[in-house]
This record gives structure tokens, C-alpha cells and sequence, in this order.
């Protein structure tokens, strides 16, 4: 066969076809950009006179102190730990239910509203403005933050599970219909194993975000560890906050390790 | 009465397009009926209309002296535990266990609790094992339904619908994911179970020569609408022509037999 005919050279057709197009859009960017830029104020006077304080701070790091602060440091931790745990625990008790009622292979129209409607509100607010209303509501301290957890773990958690509920493979759910199964019968036999390997890993990511935001929402009112770090920042002990934040970071990356193992032994 | 009959059944899909027009199919007891037709004819839309995976538009399914159409949820989930369905893809629940797999066949007939905790009645366990050893898989009773070839997954499907001890079965497609070779051990475990069981079956085939092979009664679908309906051995050129449409059917058919006897001489 003679390929001689056929031309030798061919090029990816670009995503946008108009070359006119392509190249304004580019230029659009590039000055929306230089102008965002000039529009921020930078107060150099203040930012030098920060430098110091920042210099500081990051000395602190080299020499962190333990032990001065250690009492009330502990009592932060446990509060947090404690925190993270139960509104991690609780808000995946309750993401179940708004996670089945969300997804749409599942459940009937109005259910589905209900529940993608309240998934949307829960997600919509910032961990730190439900923290600052439930300090306001329930007073400063754990409770505030274990709502807060609690709520926000819902909306994540919840959204994901509908997400992977409606991704799951249909033809198993069909099948099971088709023996005459119950509705939880068919959840727990059709979609429950489907889903279970990704929303293990889930929770365990969940469980690391909410001690990560236990010690945000502390700053606000909702106590923790995020309460001491916040109360040594304000007496400028850089030291004990230097020290607060390394144990923050070894909690985190310790939480990372075991939650890898535990979802590399349910793949 | 025959067991199962379907009077002026009917499905719409969409406003301008009939899937199913006005078929009206009479089967008894311990008859296996081939249903052979072009993509699109309405060979799943017809046997999912039967236990009503598919809701029709219009007509009625009666089944051992019930019209399945008007029945409420509650006995339509009864109704369908006594019709075993089997599926093109398998539709196994692929992380669970070969005999997870083929107890859920029974969820029918279970409560919650005993299916949540694989608590099944002894005598439902026996069957089990009796039925993979039926369709030779006696081995993989704990392998998970993933690690199985295509041809091991169609057999834990035949047992499954088997578990369900149905009085009909709904096959669609059986082999259409299979080698071949596969396909006629398939098609002759699933022709032989329902001979010993003198149980009644509605088998969708693409492959018009392992119909003749296997089903002595063939009903020929196209565009919704009952075209033939008789014996295999009545399949000639012309009543192909009348379902496909025209193409050289001469070569099929003359193939199709010595196939089986190659096939005949093998075994
Ligand atoms: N869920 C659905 N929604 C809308 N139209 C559908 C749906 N399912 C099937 N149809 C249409 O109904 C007609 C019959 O489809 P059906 O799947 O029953 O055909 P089939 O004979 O089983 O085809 P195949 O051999 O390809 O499996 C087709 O035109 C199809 O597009
Ligand atoms: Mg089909």
C-alpha cells in the first residue's frame, strides 16, 4: 500500500478554536492579574516593623519550650484530642443517613432535595464562622468546638458518600432488587461493599482535618489546644507556641502514617 | 392457564418511540423460551417488564394466576424472590465472597438481622453448597467474587438466581461476555439445570446459532413487536430476514449446524 499521499504532519486541535479568541483570553489574564496586583496595599513600615517579631518567632522554633507552659499545654491536647474524637465519631454516625438519603440511585425526589439541600448548608459555612456562632450559642469552650466539628463533619462526609453511592456499579443494586431484597438489604449487600474501602479512608482523612480545625476553631472560643496556642501567642510566649505547634505537626503526621497502613490493609 | 402470560404489554421510554408494542407471549410450565432480535428491540425492556425492574406503560403480567402490574411494593418484593434473574454482567457484588454472593439470593426470604450478620438458616447454607457444586464451584466457596474468571462469575450468577428456588427464571444475555467455548458450557449448564428442574426460563440471545442449539422455542423480537414464534428448526432464511432484516442467512444457519456437531463430537 503507498502511504505517500497522506500528509506527515499532525497537530492536537486546540481546545478553543479561534486563534483571536485564544490569544485575548491570555492577554485578559495576564492584565487582570498586574492589576490585582497594584490594587493590594502593602504598609512597608508595618511589614518591616513585623519582620522583627517574626524573626523571633521563627527562633523560637530552634529552641521550643515544654515545659514551662506543660500543664496547661496537656489539658489543651486532651480537650482537642478529645474534640476530634467524639464530633468525628458523631458526625459520621450522622453522615450515613444524609449520605444515603443524598444520593440519587437510592431514594425517592423529595428525600434527595431534603438532604442535598442540607449537605449544601453545612458545607457552605467555614469551620471558623460555625465555631464563632456555637461559641456564641453554647458559651466558649470544648462543647462549642465538638458542635462545630460535628456539623462540618457531616457536610463533608455526608456530600462524599452520596457521591460515591451514586458512582457505584448499578447492576448489583438491580440485581438485588430483582431477588426481592429490602431497601436495607439492598444498601447493605449491593452498595455497603462498593463503598466501604473509599469511606473508611474518608473518615480517617475527616478524623485528621477535624484535630487540625480543633486547634483552628480553639482561636475563636471553642477551647482545645487551639485555646492555649492562642493565649500564648497573646502573652508573646513565641517558645511555648513554637512548642505547641511542633506537637501539632507530630500529632498530624503520626495520624498520617496510621491512617495510610489502615486504607492500604482495606483496599 | 399458562404460567406466565403477558397480554398487550406495552413500554414507552420516550414520547415518540415504543420499546415494547402491545407483545402478547404465553409460556407454561417447564418451557424455555429463546428471544432473539436486533440491538434495540426490547429484549431487556420485555423480560424487565416481567418482574418489573421496568415499569410497563400498559398492559398486564400474569404470573401463576397474579397480575404483576397491579401488586403494591410489598408484594411485588414477594412476587420477585420466586423469579430468579441472571445477567449479562454477572452483576455479582464483586468484593463479597462467592457464598455471600449466592446467599443473597435469599435476601428475599430473610430479615434484616440475619442477612446483616450472614446469619443464614442451616438450610439455606446447605443449599448453597449444594448448588455450587452444582455449577462446579465448590472450591471457590470463599474466594471473592472478583478474583473469578467471566465464566465462574456467570456460574455464581445461575446459582444465585438458583438459591432463590424460583419458578422462573429471566436470563438476559448469559453468555455475551464470554469466549465462545464458554458460552456453550454456559448455555448448556443453564439448558440442563432447567430441564432437571423442569423450570421455566425467558433467555435473551444475541447468537442466533446458540439459540437453535440450546432452545427448542424461539420468539423473535424487532422493533418492539412480536415477529416469529415457533420452533427452533423453523428459524429459516426468510424468518431471519423478517427479525434482522435482509443479509446472507444461508451461510449462518449451514455453520451454525456443524458447529454443534463439532461440538457434539468433542464432548
Ligand atoms: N432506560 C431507558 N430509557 C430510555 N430508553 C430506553 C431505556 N432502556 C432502553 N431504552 C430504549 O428502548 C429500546 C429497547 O431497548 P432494549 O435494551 O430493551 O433492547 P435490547 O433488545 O435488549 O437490545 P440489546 O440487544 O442491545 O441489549 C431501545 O431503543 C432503547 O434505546
Ligand atoms: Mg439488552
Amino acid at each position: 500500500m503507498t502511504t505517500a499521499a497522506y500528509p506527515t504532519v499532525w497537530k492536537k486541535p486546540p481546545f478553543i478554536k479561534s486563534t483571536y479568541l485564544r490569544y485575548s483570553l491570555w492577554a485578559a489574564v495576564l492584565v487582570y492579574t498586574f492589576l490585582a496586583l497594584g490594587s493590594v496595599e502593602v504598609n512597608w513600615s508595618r511589614v518591616v516593623e513585623g519582620a522583627d517579631r517574626g524573626m523571633r518567632f521563627v527562633k523560637a522554633f530552634v529552641q521550643p519550650d515544654f515545659v514551662s507552659r506543660w500543664p496547661n499545654i496537656w489539658k489543651g491536647l486532651v480537650e482537642s484530642l478529645t474534640m476530634t474524637l467524639c464530633s468525628t465519631v458523631a458526625g459520621i454516625i450522622l453522615a450515613i443517613p444524609f449520605g444515603l438519603g443524598a444520593a440519587r440511585n437510592l431514594v425517592p425526589g423529595w428525600v434527595y432535595i431534603f438532604c442535598r439541600a442540607f449537605i449544601a448548608v453545612s458545607r457552605s459555612f467555614q469551620e471558623i464562622i460555625i465555631a464563632i456562632i456555637c461559641a456564641a450559642v453554647f458559651g466558649f469552650g470544648t462543647f462549642a468546638g465538638f458542635v462545630t466539628l460535628t456539623f462540618a463533619t457531616i457536610g463533608f462526609l455526608a456530600k462524599l458518600i452520596a457521591d460515591e453511592i451514586e458512582a457505584t456499579n448499578p447492576h448489583a443494586l438491580t440485581a438485588m432488587r430483582a431477588t426481592g431484597a429490602s431497601w436495607w438489604q439492598q444498601v447493605n449487600y449491593a452498595i455497603q461493599p462498593q463503598i466501604s474501602p473509599r469511606t473508611i479512608g474518608l473518615c480517617l482523612y475527616r478524623l485528621d482535618i477535624n484535630f487540625r480545625e480543633s486547634a483552628v476553631i480553639g482561636v475563636v472560643g471553642a477551647g482545645g489546644i487551639g485555646a492555649t496556642l492562642n493565649t500564648a501567642m497573646d502573652r508573646y510566649e513565641y517558645d511555648s507556641a513554637a512548642a505547641i505547634l511542633l506537637i501539632i505537626i507530630a500529632l498530624v503526621m503520626v495520624a498520617e502514617y496510621f491512617s495510610g497502613i489502615i486504607r492500604k490493609r482495606i483496599q | 392457564m399458562s404460567m406466565l402470560e403477558l397480554r398487550a404489554v406495552t413500554k414507552q421510554y420516550t414520547a415518540n418511540d415504543l420499546a415494547l408494542n402491545n407483545v402478547t407471549l404465553n409460556i407454561e410450565g417447564g418451557e424455555v423460551v429463546g428471544l432473539i432480535g436486533p440491538s434495540g428491540a426490547g429484549k431487556s425492556t420485555l423480560i424487565r417488564c416481567i418482574n418489573r425492574l421496568t415499569e410497563p406503560t400498559k398492559g398486564s403480567v400474569t404470573f401463576q394466576g397474579r397480575d404483576l402490574v397491579g401488586l403494591s411494593r410489598r408484594e411485588l418484593r414477594k412476587a420477585r424472590t420466586s423469579i430468579g434473574m441472571i445477567f449479562q454482567e454477572y452483576a455479582l457484588i464483586e468484593r463479597l465472597t462467592v457464598m455471600e454472593n449466592v446467599l443473597s439470593g435469599r435476601l428475599g426470604y430473610v430479615p434484616f438481622w440475619r442477612s446483616f450478620l450472614r446469619k443464614y438458616p442451616p438450610q439455606d447454607v446447605q443449599r448453597a453448597y449444594a448448588l455450587l457444586d452444582r455449577v462446579g464451584l465448590l472450591d471457590h466457596v470463599n474466594k471473592r467474587a472478583d478474583a473469578l474468571s467471566g465464566g465462574q462469575r456467570q456460574r455464581v450468577g445461575i446459582a444465585r438466581a438458583l438459591a432463590q428456588e424460583p419458578d422462573l427464571l429471566l436470563i438476559d444475555e448469559p453468555t455475551a461476555a464470554l469466549d465462545p467455548r464458554t458460552a456453550r458450557q454456559i448455555m448448556r449448564l443453564i439448558s440442563e439445570i432447567c430441564e432437571e428442574r423442569s423450570l421455566p426460563a425467558i433467555i435473551n440471545i444475541h447468537d442466533v446459532n446458540l439459540a437453535r442449539q440450546f432452545v427448542k422455542r424461539i420468539v423473535g423480537l424487532r422493533h418492539g413487536e412480536v415477529v416469529f414464534d415457533g420452533l427452533a428448526s423453523e428459524l429459516t432464511p426468510a424468518v431471519l430476514t423478517e427479525i434482522y432484516g435482509e443479509e446472507d442467512w444461508s451461510k449462518t444457519i449451514q455453520k451454525g449446524g456443524e458447529e454443534a456437531d463439532a461440538e457434539n463430537e468433542a464432548a
